[in-house]
C-alpha cells in the first residue's frame, strides 16, 4: 500500500504545535519518515523489523493432542512443533458444532493446560529411570550373589535390615541412574517373588480416570489384571463419586453434557467454581444468562462464580443440606401441597418411589417407625423375586398393585418384557391422606440439636396385606415438616418458624442465607420447572461432595429437582461435576482394561477401604461408628469402630479388600483342590471354623500387607493421599509429621486384632511411571521415565462434551521416556520370562463383592443385615460373603495375552450394565484392521502390540463408537424391557468411529445403552432421558429414583430419607486445640480444587507459580488474619494432629470467617519451608486430613446399594477436618 | 478525510471467567525467551486492584499518554522534546523492575538430582535477574481474586473519589477481571516519544509495532504509554510490546490471546476511521471523549466513507469486512463497548463491555420485585460493582456510558428470558434500555452465540505485490543472465561478484 499523496499537511487537522514538536524531535534523532501528518509515524513497509515476530511464528508442524490429566475438560489441542521441539501449544477450535442458535464448543481449554509444553522439557523432568541408590546398591551386591533375579530380590526380603535401610530412605532423595533393563528386572523379580510368596492380591494398582486416557489406563492395568494383581478404585477415593447417585438413580453417576447449561432457564450453582474448574465449558453458564437463565451461586466466598451470579448464597460450610432441606420444604408446600401442581404430581408418580409402600414398625408410646419397602412377598405373592418387588396402592380402585419396572423383574423368567415404567391404567396413589386412612405419629431424627434429638410427625397409613404401610410421599412431606390438615405432629408454624425442621427461618441459622432468599429462590427454582417443563438445573461439586454426610446433602439437593420433574429433562437435572468418570467407550474400555477378554473376575476393590487398612489410619479413629448413629437407631453399630464395620462388609461379600484372606490365594486354591471339595463350600467351612481368616481382620499381621504397588497416572502421595503422613508412617516406612495419639484403648476395634507394635513400611516396593517429579515419586523406590501427553497416542473423553477425540505424538517420547503402553508391555515381558519359571500355571482364587447390575444385587432381600458370623446363617458365598472364583493363570503367557485381543470378547460377550453383545463382527474387522497374531496363545487373534491398536480396538467394542454395537445392546434391552428401543440408534447403526476418525478431528458419539441419555443427532445429552421417554428402569430396588432407603444400616444412621447432618464435630475429639493461645486461631479446613493447576499437576510449573504467588499459599478472612496478626503474603504454619502445612497466607476480604482453604493437591516440593517444630518440610494438603469412613457407604448386596468399581464404596472426603493456623517465623529455610 | 483501516478488539468483559488462559498463550508464544521473563503482553488483573506494573493507571506518577495544555493542546504528559532531551539517560518516569516484579525460577534439577538427605528435596524461589534465593513479593497476578485487597484499597486509581461508597468488606465484596493488551491506539504516546522512530503504527492495519531493528533502547517508549504495554527487555537492549500477533492475522488468524480466549469474551473486527480527525478527536474536552472517539470510527455503509477509504487505497475486502465488523457493532451500533481510560487521550482501539455484576446483596432481596415470580433479575441501581467505578476505568468518570452498557445487557437478559419462557418477549424491556429488535438480535448473536466466524472478522493482507511474489509466478521481471550461444542454446551467465 503506497502513501497518498498530500501537498498540504496543514489540511488534515492535526494539533500543529504539538505535531510539530514531536517532528521537530524525530527528525533530531531518527531517520526514519514520519506521517505527512506530523503527529505520528505510519509506516508500511516489509521492513526487517518485523521479520523476528514472523519467524518466532514460524513452525514445521501442527499436531493435534490433549492432556491426559485428572480434569474433565478433555480438550483438543494444536500442539505445535518447529526443528524437532515442542515450542507451544493453543486449543483446537474444530469441534463439530452444536446446532443452529447455540454456542459451540471452541475453543476448549485453560491456563493450565496451555503451559503444558513447559514439562517436555523442563530440567525436572524424568528422562531417565531412577531407583534410589540404596536400593540399587543392594540390588546390585544380591544379583552378584544370585544369577536368578527372583531369587536376588527373594535375598533382600530375608534381611530385615536390608529392606528396611532401602524404605527408611524413602522421600529423602538419593535417586541414581539405572537402566529400562536393569529396573525391569527388579521390578519383574520383585513382582514374581510376591506372587509366589505371599499372593497376587498382594500386588496393588493404581491409575485413576481412564476417561482421560484410556489406552494409557489400560496398559498397566491389563498387566496387572493377567497377573491377578488388585486395581484399586479411584472415583470414590477421590471423593468425587457421590454416593447419592447409586442411592437415588442406580447409577454411578451420569449428568447432563456442559452444552446443556445453555438449554436451562434456571441454573443454580452448588459447591462447584465452574470458571476455576471447568474454565473451558463456563462460557456455556455465561452466555446462557444472555438468553435470560437465571443462575443462582451457593458458596460461602465470593469466588469467580458468584460474580456471575444473580443471587448469592453464601452458605456456612458444610451446612448446604440444611439450605435444600428448607428449599424443598417451600417447594413441597406449594407446588405440591398447595397448588398440586400437575405435571409434578404426575412426573413423581411416574419415575420415583414416591408413591410406594413402606411399612411402619410400631416403636415408642405408639409411635412408628418408617420399616421397608412393602414386597410381593410381604402380600404373599408366590411369583419369582416376589422380595423385589415393590407395591403401591391404585388411586382408582385403592387396591395394591404390584406395577412393572422393580428389581424383582430385572433378573425372573417373569418379568423378561415386563421391566419398565409402564403403570397402564394404574392411577399410584401418592398419598392415603386423600382416601381412608388412619393418622399415625411417625419418629424421625433431627440431627440440628446436640445431642440428636426426635421428630414426632403425622402421617396417613393404612393396612395393606396386614401390613401397617404409608407412602413414601408422605413420609417425605412428614420429614419436610409440610403440615397438612388432619395429620398430628409437630409442625412448623411457617417460614418463619425457626424452631422447626425444615423452614427457611430454621436454616438461616445453620446457613446465615436470609430466609427470605432462599423462599424466593426456592419458589423461582419451581415456577421455572413448571412453566418450563423442568428446565430447571443444579450444578453439584466437591464444595458440597467432599464433606463425610455429603451423601445425604445430595439427596436433599437432588429431591429439590425430583419434586419439580427436572431430572431426565433436557434443560434440567442434577449436574454433578466432580471427576472426570464418564468413559464413554465403556466397553471396550473396560473389556481390555481388566482383561476381561483373557479372564474373569478381575481384582477390583474400593480405593478408600485399601489405603485406610494399608496406611493404618483405623489406628487412629477418634469416632466409633456408633457416634453418629440416630436416637432411633436399634444399636447395630453398637461397640464397633469403622474397621469393625468395614469387616463386617468384607465379611457378607458388601465390599471385598485385597488382601483377601490370610494366605496367598494360590495356595488356597491349591488346598481348596486337595480338599476334593467345591471350592466355594471348603472356603466357607475354614472360615466358619477359623482356620482361614479375612486379612482385614488383622490388617497388621505381615501375612496381610500388601507388597508391591504400581502408581502411574497417578499422584497419591502428593495428591488423593487423604493422611499423607500416615502413608509415610506405616505404608512406606518414612519420616513423617503426624502428632496424633493412637486410639485409646476403650475405643479400640471389637473385631479386628490391635496389634500394640505398628508396622511401619508394610510395601516392599513402590513403581512410579510419570514423566514429574512428584510427590509419589519422591517416596517411591523406583521411577520410570514416561512419555508425556505430546508424545503417545491415546483417546479422551468426558461428560462435559460429547466428543471422542485422541492423543498424538507431536514429537516421539524423548531421552529415555516410553509410552505407557510400551513400558508396561516390556515389563510384561521381563515378567513372563521370569514368572515361566518360578510360577507356571497356576489357580488363584478370586474373592469379589456381590456386584450391582448383575444378580449378585438380588442376594440380601429386605436390606436386613444377616451376618452369618453371628450363626444365625450359613455362610453362603456369593449370597451372604463374597463370591468365589478360581481363575486360571498361565503366567509364562502374560505378555502374549497383553498384546492380543483374547477369546471371550465374542464367545462369552462384553458389555455393561447388564447389557451384553457378542462382537463377533467386530473382533473380525479388527484382525483386518489390526492385523492377527501368527503364533502363542493369541494366535489368530486381533494384535494389541501398540497403543493405536489398544484404541482401535476400545472404539470397535463400544456402542458409543460402533452403531451396530448399541443397535445390537438395545435390541437386546428390548426383550427385557418389553418396549422399543432400537429406534433410538436407527439413524446411526452403521456409524463406525474409527482411530483415524478421532484422529483427524473430534468426534461426537452415539446414544447407546451403555449410557442413559438420548444424544442423537445435534441433540445434547442429558441424564435419563431414556429412562423418562422410554420408560426403561432406573437401577434400582423400585426401578425408579429413590427418596427413601430402607436398608438397616441407613435407618441406623438416620438416613432414610433426605436430612439435615452436620459437619462431623471435630474439635471436639481434638482436646489439644482448646488449649490454644491467643496466637492461634481454629479454622475450618477445606481443600477446593486449584485455580493454577489440576490436582497436583500444573502446580509446580513456571508459569502456573508465575501466575500467582509462587507456591503454596492459604486463604483467610481479613478478620482471622487480623486476629492472629497475619498480614497478606506473611509465613503461616497450620497444624493439626495429623500434620503440618508450611505456607504463605493470602488475605482477602472474599473470604468469611472461620474457614481457611489451602488448594487442593499441592503437592510439597515447591516452596515448602522446614516447620519450625517438627524439623521436618511442612507438608501437602493433605498432611492435615485421614480418611474418615461411613458405614452407609460399605453396604452392599442390596439393589442399588451393590458394590460396583468406582460406583459404591467408602469415599475419601476431606471437608469436615479443622486446623490450627499461627504466623510462623518469618525467617525459613528450604529442603 | 483520508481513510484508513484498523484492526480493533473488543473483550466482553461480562464474560470474562478470569482464567488467564489468554496470557499464558501468549506468553508462550511470544515472550519466554530470556530477558522477557516479566514481560506479559497479555495479562489479566483482578479490579479493584492495583494492577501490573503497580499502579500504572497512576499518570500524576507516571506522566503516561496525552493531556491538554492550557491552550487546549494536546501534549504528552512527560513533556515535550526538550524535556525529553534532557531526561534522556535518567528518565523519571520510568518503572523499575520491583513496579512489574521480579522474575523468579526453581532450581528444578535439584528434584531428579537431591543426594540422600534428611528430609524431602524441595525447591524454593530464585531471583532470574540475580539468581540469589529471594522472597517473593509481587508478581503480574499477585492481585488475583482480590488477594491481600484491603490493604491496596486506596491505591487504585479508580477508587480516588469513592472511598465512601466502596467497602470491600466479605458482604459488600466485589470484583471482575480485566485482560489487557497494547491498544494499538489511533493516537499512539509511545510512538510519540521515540527519540528514534522505531516505533510506529502500521498503515495497513493499524498495528502499533516496536521495530527491533531500529530500537536503541530509549525506553520513553514505555515510560509514554499510560498503559504500560511497551516493556524493555534488558537482555536484548530493545522494546518489546504486543504486537497484535501480526503473524497471524495476516493470514486471517485472530490474535492467539482471541483464539485461545475460552470466556469467548474477545471481538477482532476492522474499523476506518479518518486519520485526519485523530488529533482533533484526542484534543476535545473529557467529558466528549468516549463520543468523539465513536464518531471517528467512521460507518462503514456510508457510501461517502467507502469511496474514501477505496480512495484511500483500502481494499475492497477490508471494508467488506469492516461492514461486518463486531466490534464496530458492539462500540459504535451497539454502544455498549468503551474504551479503557479514554481521558489519556492515545485513542485506544481495544475496547470493553463493562460487567454486569448481578448478584444483589447478601442480605436480602433488595432490588427484586417480589410479586412477580418472573422478573428474577435485579436492577442495574442495585448491582455490586459500583457504576462509579467502572465509569472511571472506561468511561472517563462519564457515569451514563456506563448505565447505557449495563442497561442494555440486561434488557436482553430479560427479553430473551421472556421470549424462552413464554413465546414473545415485550418490546417495551429494551425500547427503555435503547435497543430495537434488530439490534436485540445481533447483541444475543454477538454476545450469547459468539460463533467464531462473527468473533472474528479478519481480512488478509494484502502482500500480492511484495515484489518476490510477481517473480516466482509468471512475472516478466526477467533475471537477464542467461544467453544463448551460437548454436542458439541457453547457457547460463555465470559472473564472479
Amino acid at each position: 500500500m503506497e502513501q497518498p499523496e498530500n501537498p498540504d499537511p496543514a489540511a488534515h487537522g492535526s494539533s500543529r504545535p504539538a505535531a510539530q514538536a514531536l517532528l521537530g524531535r524525530r527528525r533530531y534523532l531518527s531517520r526514519g519518515e514520519p506521517s505527512d501528518d506530523g503527529r505520528v509515524i505510519l509506516r508500511c513497509d516489509d521492513s526487517l523489523g518485523e521479520e523476528f515476530y514472523r519467524d518466532r511464528w514460524r513452525h514445521d508442524t501442527e499436531v493435534r493432542s490433549t492432556h491426559g490429566v485428572n480434569c474433565t475438560g478433555s480438550c483438543s489441542w494444536k500442539v505445535f512443533v518447529r526443528d524437532g521441539i515442542i515450542s507451544w501449544e493453543t486449543q483446537a477450535v474444530d469441534y463439530p458444532e452444536t446446532r443452529p442458535g447455540m454456542p459451540d464448543h471452541e475453543p476448549r481449554g485453560c491456563p493450565r493446560g496451555a503451559t503444558f509444553s513447559w514439562y517436555v522439557y523442563n530440567p525436572s523432568r524424568v528422562r531417565y529411570p531412577y531407583v534410589r541408590g540404596v536400593l540399587l546398591d543392594l540390588w546390585h551386591q544380591a544379583r552378584a550373589d544370585h544369577d536368578d533375579p527372583v531369587d536376588a530380590w527373594a535375598s533382600i526380603m530375608a534381611d530385615p535390615g536390608k529392606a528396611g535401610s532401602y524404605k527408611e530412605a524413602r522421600g529423602r532423595g538419593g535417586f541414581v541412574r539405572a537402566t529400562w533393563d536393569e529396573a525391569y528386572e527388579i521390578i519383574a523379580a520383585a513382582h514374581v517373588h510376591t506372587i509366589k510368596e505371599h499372593g497376587p492380591d498382594r500386588v496393588a494398582a493404581f491409575t485413576p480416570l481412564p476417561a482421560m486416557s484410556p489406552v494409557s489406563y489400560t496398559s498397566g492395568s491389563r498387566y496387572m489384571a493377567l497377573t491377578g494383581g488388585a486395581h484399586l478404585s479411584f472415583y470414590d477415593w477421590y471423593a468425587d463419586l457421590p454416593p447419592s447417585s447409586p442411592q437415588v438413580f442406580g447409577d454411578q453417576t451420569d449428568v447432563p453434557e456442559t452444552a446443556e447449561w445453555w438449554n436451562s432457564s434456571y441454573l443454580v450453582v452448588w459447591g462447584s467454581n465452574i470458571p476455576v474448574t471447568r474454565t473451558p465449558d463456563s462460557h456455556f453458564m455465561v452466555e446462557a444468562r444472555y438468553r435470560g437463565q437465571k443462575v443462582v451461586v451457593v458458596a460461602p466466598d465470593y469466588a469467580e462464580h458468584t460474580k456471575f451470579a444473580d443471587d448469592w448464597l453464601h452458605v456456612a460450610p458444610g451446612s448446604d443440606s440444611a439450605l435444600a432441606m428448607a428449599m424443598g420444604h417451600v417447594i413441597l408446600s406449594e407446588f405440591h401441597v398447595r397448588d398440586r401442581v400437575p405435571g409434578f404430581l404426575e412426573y413423581v408418580k411416574t419415575y420415583t418411589d414416591m408413591p410406594f409402600l413402606v411399612t411402619l414398625e410400631a416403636h415408642d408410646d405408639g409411635a412408628y417407625l418408617p420399616g421397608r419397602f412393602l414386597t410381593a412377598a410381604d402380600l404373599g405373592e408366590g411369583v419369582d423375586d416376589a422380595a423385589w418387588k415393590t407395591v403401591l396402592v391404585d388411586s382408582r380402585t385403592a387396591d395394591p398393585v404390584v406395577p412393572n419396572g422393580s428389581l424383582g423383574f430385572r433378573w425372573s423368567e417373569s418379568g423378561k418384557g415386563r421391566w419398565n415404567l409402564d403403570l397402564g391404567d394404574v392411577d399410584p396413589a401418592l398419598t392415603f391422606l386423600d382416601g381412608e386412612h388412619d393418622a399415625v405419629q411417625v419418629q424421625f431424627p433431627r440431627f440440628d440439636v446436640d445431642p440428636a434429638g426426635v421428630l414426632l410427625r403425622g402421617v396417613p397409613a393404612r393396612r395393606v396385606g396386614g401390613h401397617l404401610v404409608t407412602t413414601v410421599y408422605d413420609l417425605l412431606l412428614a420429614q419436610y415438616g409440610v403440615a397438612r390438615d388432619g395429620l398430628p405432629g409437630q409442625w412448623p408454624g411457617g417460614y418463619d418458624d425457626a424452631e422447626h425442621p425444615y423452614t427457611p427461618a430454621w436454616q438461616e441459622q445453620l446457613t446465615t442465607v436470609p430466609a427470605e432468599v432462599v423462599e424466593r429462590v426456592a419458589r423461582e427454582f419451581a415456577h421455572n420447572a413448571q412453566i418450563t417443563g423442568g428446565r430447571s438445573m443444579i450444578v453439584l461439586g466437591a464444595g458440597i461432595n467432599h464433606w463425610f454426610n455429603s451423601d445425604v446433602t445430595y439427596r436433599a439437593i437432588i429431591t429439590l429437582l425430583v419434586a419439580c420433574g427436572c431430572i431426565g429433562r433436557n434443560g434440567g437435572g442434577w449436574a454433578h461435576y466432580v471427576g472426570q468418570e464418564k468413559i464413554r467407550t465403556f466397553t471396550g474400555w473396560v473389556t481390555l482394561a481388566h482383561a476381561l477378554d483373557w479372564s474373569r473376575p478381575p481384582r477390583q476393590c474400593n480405593g478408600t477401604a485399601w489405603f485406610y487398612l494399608a496406611t493404618d489410619q483405623w489406628r487412629y479413629e477418634v469416632y466409633r461408628a456408633d457416634e453418629l448413629s440416630s436416637p432411633l437407631a436399634k444399636g447395630l453399630f453398637e461397640e464397633l469402630a469403622p474397621i469393625d464395620c468395614l469387616s463386617q462388609a468384607v465379611r457378607m461379600g458388601w465390599q471385598v479388600t485385597y488382601p483377601t484372606f490370610d494366605r496367598n490365594p494360590l495356595e488356597l486354591a491349591d488346598e481348596a483342590r486337595r480338599s476334593g471339595r467345591p471350592v466355594g463350600e471348603y472356603v466357607a467351612d475354614s472360615l466358619r471354623d477359623g482356620s482361614l481368616r479375612f486379612a482385614i481382620e488383622d490388617p497388621d499381621d505381615p501375612a496381610n500387607f500388601p507388597r508391591l504397588m504400581f502408581l502411574w497416572r497417578a499422584n497419591v502421595l502428593g495428591s488423593s493421599g487423604k493422611g499423607h503422613e500416615y502413608f509415610l508412617r506405616h505404608l512406606l516406612g518414612a519420616r513423617d509429621n503426624a502428632s496424633a495419639a493412637e486410639t485409646p484403648p476403650d475405643r479400640r476395634p471389637r473385631d479386628v486384632v490391635w496389634r500394640n507394635d505398628a508396622p511401619e513400611g508394610k510395601l516392599d516396593l513402590l513403581v512410579n511411571l510419570d514423566f514429574r517429579m512428584t510427590s509419589s515419586c519422591h517416596f517411591g523406590d523406583i521411577v520410570l521415565p514416561a512419555a508425556t501427553w505430546y508424545e503417545k497416542y491415546d483417546l479422551s473423553m468426558t461428560d462435559m462434551h460429547p466428543f471422542v477425540h485422541s492423543f498424538n505424538a507431536a514429537i516421539d517420547p524423548p531421552w529415555e521416556a516410553r509410552s505407557d503402553w510400551d513400558a508396561f508391555k516390556g515389563l510384561a515381558e521381563v515378567f513372563s520370562t521370569l514368572a515361566a519359571k518360578h510360577l507356571g500355571v497356576r489357580a488363584d482364587l478370586v474373592a469379589t463383592s456381590l456386584q450391582h447390575d448383575s444378580p449378585g444385587e438380588i442376594a440380601q432381600p429386605g436390606g436386613a443385615v444377616r451376618d452369618w458370623r453371628s450363626g444365625d446363617v450359613e455362610p453362603h458365598p456369593g449370597v451372604n460373603m463374597p463370591a468365589l472364583a478360581l481363575v486360571e493363570r498361565d503366567y509364562g503367557t502374560v505378555h502374549e495375552k497383553l498384546t492380543s485381543l483374547g477369546p471371550l470378547v465374542e464367545s462369552v460377550g462384553i458389555g455393561t450394565k447388564g447389557v451384553q453383545w457378542k462382537p463377533a463382527a467386530a473382533v473380525e474387522w479388527l484382525r483386518e484392521a489390526n492385523e492377527r497374531v501368527v503364533s502363542g496363545v493369541g494366535d489368530d487373534r486381533p494384535r494389541l502390540e501398540t497403543a493405536e491398536h489398544v484404541a482401535e480396538a476400545i472404539l470397535a467394542l463400544s456402542g458409543t463408537t460402533n452403531g451396530a454395537l448399541a443397535h445390537e445392546g438395545f435390541r437386546q434391552l428390548e426383550e427385557r424391557v418389553g418396549r422399543p428401543l432400537a429406534h433410538l440408534v436407527d439413524g446411526e447403526r452403521d456409524r463406525h468411529i474409527r482411530w483415524s476418525d478421532a484422529q483427524i478431528r473430534p468426534q461426537k458419539t452415539l446414544t447407546s445403552p451403555e449410557w442413559s441419555g438420548n444424544e442423537s443427532g445435534e441433540r445434547q445429552y442429558s441424564a435419563f432421558t431414556i429412562n423418562v421417554e422410554e420408560l426403561k428402569p432406573w437401577h434400582t430396588l423400585t426401578g425408579r429414583m429413590h427418596s427413601f432407603l430402607d436398608h438397616d444400616w441407613l435407618a441406623e444412621y438416620g438416613e432414610q430419607l433426605p436430612i439435615y447432618r452436620p459437619p462431623l464435630n471435630m474439635p471436639d475429639h481434638y482436646p489439644e486445640i482448646a488449649e490454644l493461645g491467643s496466637d492461634s486461631v481454629v479454622l475450618r479446613y477445606l481443600t477446593p480444587h486449584s485455580k493454577w493447576s489440576i490436582h497436583s499437576e500444573y502446580q509446580d510449573d513456571l508459569v502456573m507459580l508465575t501466575l500467582h504467588r509462587g507456591g503454596p499459599t492459604m486463604w483467610l478472612s481479613v478478620e482471622d488474619a487480623g486476629r492472629i496478626g497475619v498480614r497478606d503474603n506473611d509465613w503461616l504454619e497450620s497444624w493439626n494432629r495429623n500434620g503440618v502445612v508450611d505456607c504463605r497466607a493470602v488475605v482477602s476480604p472474599r473470604i468469611p470467617e472461620g474457614l481457611c482453604y489451602v488448594y487442593h493437591a499441592k503437592d510439597r516440593h515447591v516452596e515448602t519451608p522446614r516447620n519450625e517444630r517438627t524439623g521436618s518440610s511442612g507438608g501437602t494438603e493433605n498432611s492435615l486430613t485421614r480418611i474418615l469412613i461411613k458405614p452407609t457407604h460399605m453396604i452392599g448386596g442390596y439393589a442399588q446399594l451393590s458394590y460396583g468399581f468406582n460406583y459404591y464404596g467408602c469415599t475419601g472426603i476431606q471437608r469436615d477436618e479443622v486446623c490450627v493456623v499461627r504466623r510462623r517465623g518469618q525467617d525459613v529455610s528450604f529442603g | 478525510m483520508r481513510v484508513r483501516a484498523q484492526l480493533m478488539m473488543v473483550m466482553a468483559l461480562d464474560k470474562c471467567i478470569g482464567c488467564h488462559t489468554c496470557s499464558v498463550t501468549c506468553k508462550q508464544a511470544w515472550t519466554n525467551r530470556n530477558g522477557t521473563d516479566y514481560i506479559w503482553f497479555n495479562n489479566v488483573e483482578t479490579k479493584p486492584g492495583i494492577g501490573y506494573p503497580q499502579q500504572y493507571e497512576d499518570q500524576e506518577r507516571w506522566h503516561g499518554g496525552w493531556a491538554l495544555d492550557r491552550r487546549g493542546r494536546l501534549r504528552l504528559r512527560a513533556g515535550g522534546r526538550i524535556n525529553k532531551l534532557l531526561h534522556i539517560f535518567a528518565n523519571p518516569d520510568l518503572p523499575v523492575i520491583d513496579d512489574y516484579y521480579e522474575p523468579w525460577t526453581y532450581d528444578y534439577s535439584h528434584l531428579i538430582s537431591a543426594p540422600l538427605s534428611d528430609a524431602p528435596p524441595v525447591i524454593s524461589a530464585r531471583s532470574k535477574l540475580t539468581g540469589e534465593p529471594t522472597r517473593l513479593k509481587w508478581g503480574v497476578n499477585w492481585e488475583d481474586d482480590l488477594g491481600g485487597a484491603h490493604e491496596r484499597l486506596g491505591q487504585d486509581p479508580n477508587i480516588a473519589g469513592l472511598e465512601e461508597q466502596i467497602r470491600l468488606d466479605y458482604e459488600n465484596v466485589f470484583m471482575f477481571y480485566l485482560p489487557r493488551i497494547c491498544e494499538h491506539c489511533l493516537n499512539p504516546s509511545c510512538v510519540a516519544s521515540c527519540p528514534s522512530g522505531a516505533l510506529y503504527k502500521r498503515e495497513e492495519d493499524g498495528i502499533v509495532l516496536a521495530d527491533q531493528n531500529k530500537c536503541r533502547g530509549w525506553r520513553f517508549c514505555v515510560s509514554g504509554c499510560p498503559y504500560k504495554k511497551v516493556y524493555f527487555n534488558h537482555v536484548t537492549g530493545k522494546a518489546e510490546k504486543c504486537t497484535f500477533c501480526y503473524a497471524r492475522v495476516e493470514d486471517g488468524m485472530p490474535t492467539i490471546c482471541a483464539e485461545t480466549c475460552v470466556g469467548r469474551i474477545r471481538y477482532i473486527g476492522v474499523v476506518l476511521y479518518d486519520l485526519d480527525s485523530v488529533t482533533a478527536a484526542a484534543s476535545v474536552p473529557q467529558d466528549r471523549l468516549v463520543e468523539t472517539h465513536r464518531e471517528l470510527l467512521l460507518d462503514p455503509h456510508d457510501p461517502r466513507v467507502m469511496s474514501e477509504a477505496e480512495r484511500g487505497g483500502v481494499p475492497f475486502d477490508w471494508i467488506e469486512a469492516a461492514q461486518r465488523s463486531p466490534v464496530y457493532a458492539l462500540a459504535c451500533d451497539l454502544r455498549v463497548a468503551l474504551p479503557l481510560h479514554p481521558e489519556y487521550r492515545t485513542m485506544p482501539m481495544v475496547w470493553y463491555v463493562p460487567p454486569l455484576a448481578p448478584v444483589v446483596h447478601g442480605l436480602g432481596s433488595i432490588g427484586y420485585d417480589t410479586e412477580d415470580p418472573d422478573a428474577v433479575f435485579a436492577a442495574i441501581e442495585h448491582m455490586r460493582i459500583p457504576i462509579d467505578y467502572l465509569a472511571n476505568l472506561l468511561a472517563a468518570g462519564d457515569r451514563g456510558q456506563i448505565e447505557e452498557a449495563l442497561r442494555k445487557q440486561l434488557a436482553m437478559r430479560s427479553f430473551k428470558r421472556q421470549e424462552q419462557l413464554f413465546g414473545r418477549g415485550d418490546t417495551r424491556t429494551i425500547a427503555e434500555a435503547g435497543l430495537n429488535p434488530e439490534q436485540l438480535e445481533h447483541l444475543f448473536r454477538l454476545l450469547g452465540l459468539a460463533n467464531y466466524s462473527e468473533r472474528y472478522v479478519i481480512p488478509t493482507s494484502h502482500r500480492e505485490d511484495a515484489g518476490a511474489l510477481q517473480t516466482e509466478h509468471s512475472g516478466t521481471d526477467f533475471p537477464g543472465n542467461h544467453y544463448r550461444d551460437k548454436k542458439g542454446r541457453l547457457r547460463l551467465r555465470v559472473r564472479p561478484e
